[in-house]
Order: structure tokens, then sequence, then C-alpha cells
């Protein structure tokens, strides 16, 4: 199989469903002429040309409304956002417009659309910058969100988002962006709503998505030497949820630690722990365990950005608490 | 001017005046070359963003402004800070994330504030600060104070709904602020010409009915007498203006991209380094024998030894304490 990093997978899955269909267009800003501001498009402005590869001056309310509007009468456009923290601005345009008119127009109009972009923080960049803001965008009926790890999952996962009626968001993370994995030759898709085991075990399950679910795995070879032996599971989506799949897991460890950058009120990890307690409270053996970033804005100064974020230490220590161990 | 009194900013005399935006030019441009120094080195890191080149619209606009207007500006925010007289030493900390920073090291270069001396801060999002601008604007306005408020941004923050939902309310509330765009052409890769409708920025005033402005922003003498007019203007017409300074940046957008290559040439940075704001002054002063070779050799160690000093206290001084990192969440 051949090796590619997350960036290149994910601009072959937008450059394939491109060739096929015509009806799909990629716009944000930067995408074109720069070749994408953390280079996920790159080549792609000369492959399909500024009608359908379209850089937007800063107008993220905008381009998103844009988007929106093209998709009700029939494009299927893929917005890039140039981080989430930015795309706040163009909130409005995907919870009042994007996830309400197919329902709003009972069922009439349908709004195939992507919003992608990296998500969270990306080393010193400060509070305004550093923003994990999925569960803002699971919160919404209406709309689908993935969070691939690898660069397999993004490319299939992707795929599967493009094709999609509904409006899906897809958070990337610029940690990833660089990170290489195998990919499959030719034609696969993931599908929206299925979890993923990255790493077998039976002693604890540790869930995360995105940059936390490597983090969970390098945590889980320091668990391994500490004779701890961690399954990891991965959402990959984290609207539709694949309870399934999780609760499987918890029924064979009987321990859950989730893992999540964002801030931990009515984080997405505080969401799947509730349906672990509903659906699975029999099989527990311990509290659940969340690790998630600390309840404040992420600060600038190195020290109190790492102590902000989820760590392997606060993993382990969260772990060693489920199991009861000192 | 009479030669003993001195003007409100404490020049005796023109020549005083112009030394000392020389001075302030030089201090913004030694101070940002060290910056990019300690970049290399790691010890800023983060998104740094230079402004050098563009020193004229904040040397002229700050130092024509009072000591009490607000200034409110972007993510490229030393050189408004230093025009503004903030200690060069707790912003060499605060790039170094130290908690003798003018933000106790958790804003970083973006996020310079000193509301002391009204500098209302490094903003990242862009356009959203231009509302801010705005409702200081209103609060001075709400309480019949006689203040102004210069707020900049580039021109690639003209596009937004911010910038025009806010120009909309000033010019409708007729609000005391200085809406100045630095146009330096580019909006990371972007040439203005790729992201704005408008051929020429400043006639997006129109549109408002607002007064506009178009100045030069490679020329500290003529962007600081046009500011003090203009700022002038609005403190007694209460009322906004809109002032497009045309400038150009040499560095590239932030410390992670290249000064050129992608999507504009040497040879273009080159023709625009001709103009260099600061050799402009130097070459102007000399000529007037406003200041001669050895003031200038003189002001530079000055400002060498202000820069070291920053620098060393920046990396003497401590990290913040861990205990800090939920202090300031909410105020007490
Ligand atoms: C709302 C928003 N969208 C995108 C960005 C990313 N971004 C940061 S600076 C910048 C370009 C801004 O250009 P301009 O306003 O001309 O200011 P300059 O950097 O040239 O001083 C962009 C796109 C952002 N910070 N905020
Ligand atoms: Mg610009």
């Amino acid at each position: 199989m051949p090796i590619l990093a997350y960036r290149e997978a994910l601009n072959q899955a937008m450059s394939e469903e491109m060739r096929k269909d015509p009806s799909i267009f990629l716009m944000g800003e930067e995408v074109g002429f720069y070749d994408g501001a953390f280079k996920v498009s790159k080549g792609m402005l000369k492959e399909f040309g500024p009608m359908r590869v379209v850089d937007t001056p800063i107008t993220e309310a905008g381009f998103t409304g844009v988007g929106v509007g093209a998709a009700m009468v029939g494009l299927r456009p893929i917005i890039e956002m140039m981080t989430f923290n930015f795309a706040i601005l163009g909130l409005d345009q995907i919870i009042n417009n994007a996830t309400k008119l197919h329902s709003m127009s009972g069922g009439q109009l349908k709004v195939p659309m992507v919003f992608r972009g990296p998500n969270g923080s990306a080393k010193r960049l400060a509070s305004q910058h550093s923003q994990s803001l999925e569960s803002l965008y699971c919160h919404i009926p209406g709309l689908k969100a993935i969070a691939p790890s690898t660069p397999k999952d993004a490319k299939g996962l992707l795929k599967s988002a493009i094709r999609d009626n509904n409006p899906v968001i897809c958070f990337e993370a610029q940690a990833l962006y660089g990170t290489k994995g195998e990919v499959p030759d030719g034609e696969y898709t993931i599908p929206i709503g299925k979890a993923d085991i990255k790493r077998e075990g039976k002693d604890v399950t540790l869930i995360a998505w995105s940059k936390m679910l490597l983090l969970c795995l390098q945590t889980a070879d320091f668990l391994a030497k500490e004779g701890i032996d961690a399954e990891v599971v991965d959402p990959r989506t984290l609207r539709p949820l694949d309870m399934e799949t999780i609760l499987e897991s918890v029924k064979k460890t009987h321990r859950v630690v989730i893992v999540e950058e964002a801030w931990p009120y009515g984080g997405v990890s505080a969401q799947i722990s509730d349906r672990i307690y509903y659906g699975g409270l029999d099989d527990l053996d311990a509290p659940i365990e969340r690790v998630c970033g600390e309840d404040c804005p992420i600060p600038y100064a190195k020290n109190l950005e790492e102590a902000a974020l989820p760590s392997s230490e606060k993993i382990i220590a969260a772990v060693k608490k489920v199991l009861y161990l000192k | 001017m009479p030669k003993t009194k001195k003007d409100k900013q404490g020049h005796r005399d023109q020549a005083d005046l112009h030394r000392s935006l020389l001075r302030t030019a030089l201090l913004i441009r030694r101070f940002e070359e060290k910056t990019a120094e300690m970049y290399a080195l790691a010890k800023i890191a983060g998104f740094c963003h230079l402004y050098i080149g563009e020193e004229a619209v904040a040397v002229g606009a700050i130092g024509a402004a009072r000591e009490d207007d607000y200034v409110i500006t972007t993510y490229r925010d030393h050189g408004h800070a230093l025009a503004r007289g903030v200690e060069p030493k707790r912003i060499m900390a605060e790039l170094f994330g130290k908690a003798t920073g003018v933000s106790k090291g958790k804003g970083g270069s973006m996020h310079l504030f000193d509301v002391s001396r009204h500098f209302m801060g490094g903003h990242g999002i862009v356009g959203g600060h231009i509302a801010l601008a705005t409702g200081m604007g209103f609060a001075i306005k709400y309480e019949k104070r006689d203040q102004v408020v210069l707020c900049f941004f580039g021109e690639g923050a003209v596009p937004t709904g911010a910038f025009h939902e806010s120009l909309n309310l000033a010019a409708l509330w007729r609000l005391p602020v200085v809406y100045i765009c630095e146009n330096n052409r580019f909006g990371m890769g972007t040439p203005v010409e790729r992201s704005s409708a408008l051929y020429d920025i400043a006639h997006v005033a129109r549109a408002y009915d607002m007064p506009f402005h178009h100045l030069d922003g490679m020329d500290i003498l003529e962007s600081y007498k046009h500011m003090s007019q203009i700022i002038k203007g609005v403190r007694s017409a209460k009322r906004p203006i809109f002032v497009e300074a045309q400038t150009y940046r040499y560095m590239g957008h932030s410390m992670s991209d290249p000064a050129h290559g992608h999507y504009r040439t040497k040879e273009e940075i080159d023709a625009q380094k001709s103009r260099d704001p600061i050799q402009q002054l130097k070459q102007h002063l000399l000529e007037e024998k406003q200041i001669d070779e050895k003031a200038i050799r003189l002001m530079e160690e000055e400002i060498d030894g202000i820069v070291q000093d920053a620098v060393k206290f920046a990396d003497e001084s401590p990290d913040p304490p861990l205990s800090s990192l939920m202090d300031d969440v909410y105020v007490d």
C-alpha cells in the first residue's frame, strides 16, 4: 500500500471525486493560487481551474452561505475553512441555514455540502487560534461530523462526506497534515457512522478522535510497559456515533477513559459518556473518566499551553484511576 | 512653534518632533529585526507577524493622537504597541511567553494589551476588532468624552461583514473613530486585486457617506501631518473617517511565510524598499539639517541598547507560574 501524508489523502479524496462529478467545487481562503494555507489543495487549481478551485476574500460568513446557496440549486460544494476558529464566522449559515433547509422546506431542498479544515491547537497560537470546537457542531441536528485520525480514514471518510446528501463537517488538525500512513490503492470509502478499533486490548478502553487518537495510541504503548493492555477506539464519526462498537469494547474491558482536546463542559466526550452510561452501565466496573482540555482559553506561554491540553501523563493517571491503581 | 515651549507631546520644535518620529520608527524596526532573530532561536513561537516596511502608518497616526485616545489593531501589533509607548522589554517578554509580559505571557505576539496606555490590543480574528473599535467610539459618545479611537486593520479585513456593519453604524451614529486601513497590498498570499471588488479601497467609505483620505503609508512625515488633521477633524466634528494608508510589508505574512516566492517577486519587494520610510526620513532630516550623522549614530546606539535590554529582560524573566493557568478566566 502506498504511504501518504494526511494532507495528500485529503487532496486525493477531493480530486478523485471532482474528476467524477463536475458539480463538486472547492472554495475557501488561499485554496487556489497559494495551494492551500496548509497545502491540502496543492495542485488542484492547476488541474481543475479557477471556477472549481475558488479563492475567496476573508469572508467566512459570506462564502459559507454561498456554499449553502449553491448546494440548494444543485452543486456540491466543499468549503474549506482556514481554521475552525474562523469558521465561527460561518456558523450562522451552518446552524440557521444549512441544517434547517431540508426540514424547513418539508424535504424539498437538500444541502449536500462539506465544510472542512483544521480544528484545535497547533502549538503556541494563543487563545483565539487554538480552539477545538467540535461540540458546537455536534449539537446540531441535520449535521454529520467526521474527525479522521489517519490518512486512510481521512481519504475514505472525506469521500463519503462528499457523496453524502447532507451537510458534513470534517475536523482535521494542523498537527495531522504531515503525519503519514498507508492508504489503500484504488477506490474505497469509509462509511460515516462507523467506529474503528485502532488497538485491541482488554484492560481499559481509551476513546479518542483526530489528533488525540494518536496521543492515545502513544500512551497505550507506555501503558503496555506497565502491564496495562489498553484498547483504543476511534469513533471517527462524531455524529452519528457508532455506539455499537464502543459498547462492545466496554463489554470487554469494563473501564473507559475518553480523551478530548476541547473544553470539558458540554463536550463530545460528555455525550459519549452519557451514551455509555445509558447503554452499558452494567458493564462498567468504574465511573468513566474524561481527560479534556482545561476549562480555560488556551494561553500562549509554552508551559501553560502544555498544562492546558491533554497529555500522556493525564491519560495514564485517568487510566490508573479507573483501574483503581495507585 | 516657539522654541522654548513644548507642544502637547513634549516636543520643543519641529525638528525635535521629527527626530522623535524617526526614533520611534527606528525603535520599531530594530525591535522587530531582533524579534525575527529571537524567533529563529525559538525563543518566540507561534504566529508572529512583522510590521517591517509599514512603520510610517503607526508612527504617524499614533504620534499624532492624544495619549488618551484609544488604539486597537490586528495581530500585526508590535509597531503599534511601541508607537503607543508600551515598554519594549514587556513586549519582548510577552513574545517570549514570560510572566512579565504585558499580557502575562498568555497572549503572545498577536495579543499585546496595555490598557493603562489605552492600547486595546492585538486581535487575531480578521475584522472582529473593527466592531470593538466602533463600540469604544460608542462609549466615548455615550459619556460625552472627547477622545477618538484609532482602529488599524489590513485591506484584507475590508471584505468582512464586521467591517461593513461597523462603518455603517459609526456613520449612522456619528462615532469618533478613525478607521485606518493599512493597505499593504496582500492578505497572506492574496493580492488586493483578488480580494476586493473596489479598485480604490478608500471609496468603500462612500457607501456609508463617510469622508475618506488616501495616505502615503511609506512616508512618516506625511502620515503624521495628515493624521494630525484627520484626528483633529474627528475630535471636533464627532464623526468617523476612513483612511487608506498605502504601504508595504517587506517580510512574509508571518514568520512561517517566506518573504517572496509564491505570490510576489523579490524585485517587487526591492522596488518598495527603495522608498523605505526610515531611510526617507533620515535623508530628509539630514538635508534639512534637523539631524546630523553623529546624532543618528547616537540614536541608533541608544535604540540598540533598549532592544538588547528588552531581550535580556525577557530572557531572565520567569515563566508564568503553572498556578496562573486558571487565573483571569473570570473576573473575581
Ligand atoms: C476571520 C479570519 N479569517 C481568516 C484568518 C486568517 N488570516 C490571518 S491574517 C490573514 C490575512 C489578513 O490580511 P490583511 O487584513 O490584509 O492584513 P495583513 O496581514 O496584510 O496586515 C488571514 C486570512 C483570520 N485570522 N481571521
Ligand atoms: Mg494586507
